[in-house]
């Protein structure tokens, strides 16, 4: 039975199940949005999760590729008559594309080096979103038209729940099938020991690119779900908060798991819901959140929780 | 020729400013291999601090005293709190860590004080003096001579007295510092408190100029590493020559080229550096044994 | 033709001259170890031979082709493997991960299929998991393979190297102190296991302390001192040399060594 379980495609599974059964203990639509808001980050905080969890990288920018899939299906639509289902594709390619192009150089740093050139590639994508306002909107952002499929327009909590969770489930599933095999083995390999890697035949600066250009594809469809799901995007769907909101995320949930990365999302979204006096106080539990858990549980929720219920089974 | 001064001038002025903030980074950098994100907001308690101290009535250089006294006990906290006890963790965790100190301060900041901009009256008057053709305000100088006697200060610190040569060998090599004797968790702490001495003091100083508010912390942060990263990291005077640098370069490129990109300067400059010299203008580079 | 050629390769560190000018061939199914004295600059050999640092003179030639500059996973391509003086182990991977990771270049790296789960990707799983297990076997660690690395014991950890090594089915292995830090019984191990990477055709170039496992298995054996050839020959020869003997001991300690022999 435990043979069983341990096959990874469960969490695929088990997700799903959850998904499809979920409505049907939320009491209202509020939190039908909350969960799909849930979901759309999962996805984002899941390539992440892939760039640092298991290749080893660090991006403290990924907002940036958040906001380009963001303001991809506002500009799309808006001012180059691209019908937005294109403009979200287009988006993604754009945010791989230039995390294709900035990661060769950029991989090649390392720790907080890494840590400060991505930080400022996302405070650079922030800065052009906020200023080129003829495009963009600017600091005020601007409207994004919704989406229409096959003459279906689609809006409401309820859709983009069904949306954003089946592509949650589809990413959860593709980032299963990266891990076990060889290009997963590959980031994990690159993540323990560069060297042996590198002797054992492994084109070390071909994964981190990999691993870096699928992060950004990953947060680029999260950032068009967002903005499409709320109607509308400002340049802080780009901001070094939302990158460190993903970072800690990932951190919180356990770098490395893939649930941890839903985990970690589903905390940080619903703790200002659940905690509505935090609202004024939502950066210092933040930061509060930050210090004590990368002091005391480094390793994230759950591969701790995995370890305690090992010890306790064992 | 009076532009360009008016730019170098104001470009001296903020990049000061950086020097001490890439300073602070170098002090901590040198002596513990942490990037301690907080720096900027050592910065913002000097001023905001003196701010709402000199508000609530206590007399101005008081409140400027208060201010660093205070912003030295975050400094130590920040150090024993969140620094110490991850003692060992990478270091992508402590940049992680410190940005959540930087974020946290922020917060206590907002909700202390509040999210206005705040002022401090200049030391001189506001007339501002003609050099050259163009205007440059006696706090420019306050801050520019205030900075350099810090500098010197420190200097004087490290290669003068025993504990900041103790201090000196704690950056040099850690380990062969505690094997002669010295206590290098009580250096860490210290080179924190002197960093936010000298954060709290650079933020005094410029509030008449730049103003102060709760945010100025971050980009603060940010770009007193691009700074440190300019000059070299882990060289003092590198980190100060580079903050000089940086300041001229965003006033010179917000006056010729674009003011809307001002703040992308210091990024753009970080790229640079990172992917062409990575090592600074005055860094040295290590050896890595395999 | 021999299967690996270093001609006059040189290496210095700012003004450090780390190895000067060090030339050797070795031949096929050959056990060629290099020993000296700490600091001999045996590390840093390896180093450049395998690809991690750039030496500033000198060829290396593999399989008869110049392979001087080339990176080190294009040297794994070609045939030369590596394991590590300090232990490279991916520690958070299981043991059968960390040979499987060494099949790396016998897989097909095919991304999108990755992505997709096509079954043949589940089929070259299977089939580089089953050679992984066998290389285990071969090291003797069948029964830990599914332990996390991190779990083993030294010398395990050693063997387990070893087996990551000859996953990519190199012509060359290079194998930095092996039994370092081993006890008798391990060190025993890895000498049958050697003697068998040997047998099976691959030629093994060590560098090592342990002079009786050296002594024991090496078909030749090339001394290095303070970066420089000091002689090479069978271990009858080597072990004879004055030479050899003042380099290790010292000037004092090889007159002393020759009065013990008498």
């Amino acid at each position: 039975m435990r043979q069983i379980l341990k096959n990874p495609l469960w969490l695929v599974v088990g997700l799903a199940i959850i998904v499809v059964v979920l409505p049907l203990f939320l009491p209202s639509t509020y939190y039908v949005r909350v969960a799909a808001l849930v979901f759309i980050n999962a996805l984002a905080v899941l390539g992440l999760n892939l760039l640092m969890g298991f290749a080893g990288q660090v991006s403290l920018g990924h907002a940036g590729f958040f906001g380009i899939g963001a303001y991809a299906v506002a500009v799309g639509p808006t001012h180059l008559g691209i019908p937005t289902w294109a403009s979200l594709i287009c988006g993604t390619i754009l945010a791989a594309f230039i995390a294709f192009v900035v990661g060769r150089p950029i991989l090649k740093l390392r720790g907080y080096y890494l840590a400060v050139a991505t930080l400022g590639l996302g405070m650079l994508i922030a800065m052009i979103v906020s200023n080129e306002g003829a495009i963009t909107g600017g600091p005020n952002g601007m409207p994004v038209p919704r989406l229409v499929l096959f003459g279906w327009r689609v809006f409401g909590p309820m859709t983009w729940y069904w949306i954003s969770g089946l592509t949650l489930v589809i990413g959860v599933w593709v980032a299963v099938n990266l891990v076990e095999s060889s290009t997963g083995r590959a980031f994990r390999a690159i993540h323990d020991s560069e060297t042996a890697a590198r002797v054992l035949g492994v084109n070390v600066a071909r994964y981190k690119l990999t691993a870096f250009v699928l992060s950004a594809a990953y947060a680029s469809v999260a950032g068009s779900y967002f903005v499409l799901f709320d109607g509308f995007v400002t340049p802080d769907t780009s901001s070094f908060l939302r990158s460190i909101e993903f970072v800690v995320m990932a951190v919180l949930g356990g770098l490395g798991s893939i649930f941890g990365s839903i985990v970690g999302a589903a905390i940080l979204v619903l703790l200002p819901q659940v905690l509505t006096v935090f609202h004024d106080y939502e950066h210092i539990v933040l930061g509060a959140i930050m210090i004590v858990f990368l002091i005391f549980l480094p390793a994230g929720l759950v591969p701790a929780a995995a370890t305690f219920i090992r010890r306790r089974t064992a | 020729m009076a532009e360009f001064l008016q730019f170098a001038f104001s470009g001296l002025t903020v990049g000061a400013i950086y020097a001490l903030v890439a300073l602070g980074f170098t002090l901590i950098f040198n002596s513990s291999d942490v990037v301690n994100f907080a720096q900027g907001e050592f910065v913002m308690l000097g001023g905001m601090v003196t701010v709402f101290a000199a508000a609530a009535g206590i007399p101005l250089p008081l409140a400027a005293l208060l201010a660093i006294v205070v912003t030295v006990v975050v400094g130590m906290l920040l150090h024993r709190l969140a620094i110490e006890p991850a003692r060992g963790a990478s270091p992508v965790t402590l940049i992680i860590i410190t940005i959540g100190a930087s974020i946290l301060l922020r917060g206590l900041a907002a909700t202390i004080f509040d999210k206005n901009y705040h002022s401090l009256p200049s030391w001189f008057g506001n007339e501002p003096l003609t050099v050259g053709g163009a205007a440059l305000l006696p706090q420019s100088l306050v801050v520019m001579f205030g900075v350099a006697l810090m500098v010197a200060l420190l200097w004087a610190f490290l290669t003068r007295t025993l504990t900041g040569k103790a201090m000196l060998a704690t950056a040099a090599n850690r380990l062969a510092a505690r094997l002669v004797g010295i206590n290098t968790s009580a250096i860490v702490g210290l080179s924190f408190m002197i960093s936010a001495a000298i954060g709290a003091v650079g933020g005094i100083l410029a509030a008449p100029i730049t103003l102060t508010n709760y945010d100025i912390g971050t980009m603060l942060a940010l770009k007193g590493f691009a700074a440190a990263m300019l000059g070299g990291i882990g060289n003092p005077l590198g980190a100060v020559a580079g903050g000089l640098l940086l300041g001229l370069l965003e006033a010179f490129s917000a006056g010729y080229i674009s003011s809307q990109y001002k703040d992308a300067v210091a990024f753009v400059v970080i790229l640079l550096v990172l992917f062409t010299m990575p090592h600074g203008l005055f860094g040295s580079s290590k050896v890595e044994r395999v | 033709m021999s299967i690996l050629a270093v001609e006059d390769l040189g290496i210095a560190f700012g003004g450090l001259i780390a190895v000067d000018g060090v030339t050797f061939a070795v031949e096929q199914s050959e056990i060629f170890a290099v020993i000296g004295p700490n600091g001999a600059g045996k590390t840093t050999l390896f180093n450049m031979v395998s690809g991690l640092y750039v030496p500033n003179r000198g060829r290396i030639v593999l399989d008869g082709e110049d392979v001087t500059n080339l990176p080190p996973h294009e040297l794994a391509r070609r045939g030369l493997s590596r394991t590590f003086q300090n232990l490279q182990i991916f520690f958070r991977m299981s043991v059968i991960e960390n040979v499987m990771v060494g099949r790396h270049l016998h897989e097909k790296r095919n991304v999108l299929a990755h992505l997709f789960t096509l079954p043949s990707v589940h089929a070259q799983n299977m089939a580089t998991r089953a050679k992984a297990a066998e290389l285990l076997a071969l090291v003797g660690l069948a029964d830990l393979a599914e332990r996390p690395a991190g779990s083993l014991p030294y010398g395990a950890l050693r063997r387990l190297e070893i087996a990551r090594a000859l996953a990519t089915e190199p012509k060359v292995l290079l194998l930095d102190e092996p039994a370092a830090g081993c006890n008798p019984v391990e060190t025993e191990e890895i000498d049958s296991v050697i003697k068998r990477i040997a047998a099976q055709g691959i030629s093994v170039v060590l560098v090592e302390h342990d002079m009786r496992l050296v002594m024991r298995i090496s078909n030749r054996i090339h001394v290095l001192d303070r970066g420089r050839t000091l002689t090479e020959g069978t271990a009858r020869d080597v072990r004879a040399n004055p030479a050899v003997i003042a380099a290790y001991l010292g000037g004092l300690g090889s007159q002393e060594a020759t009065h013990a022999r008498n």
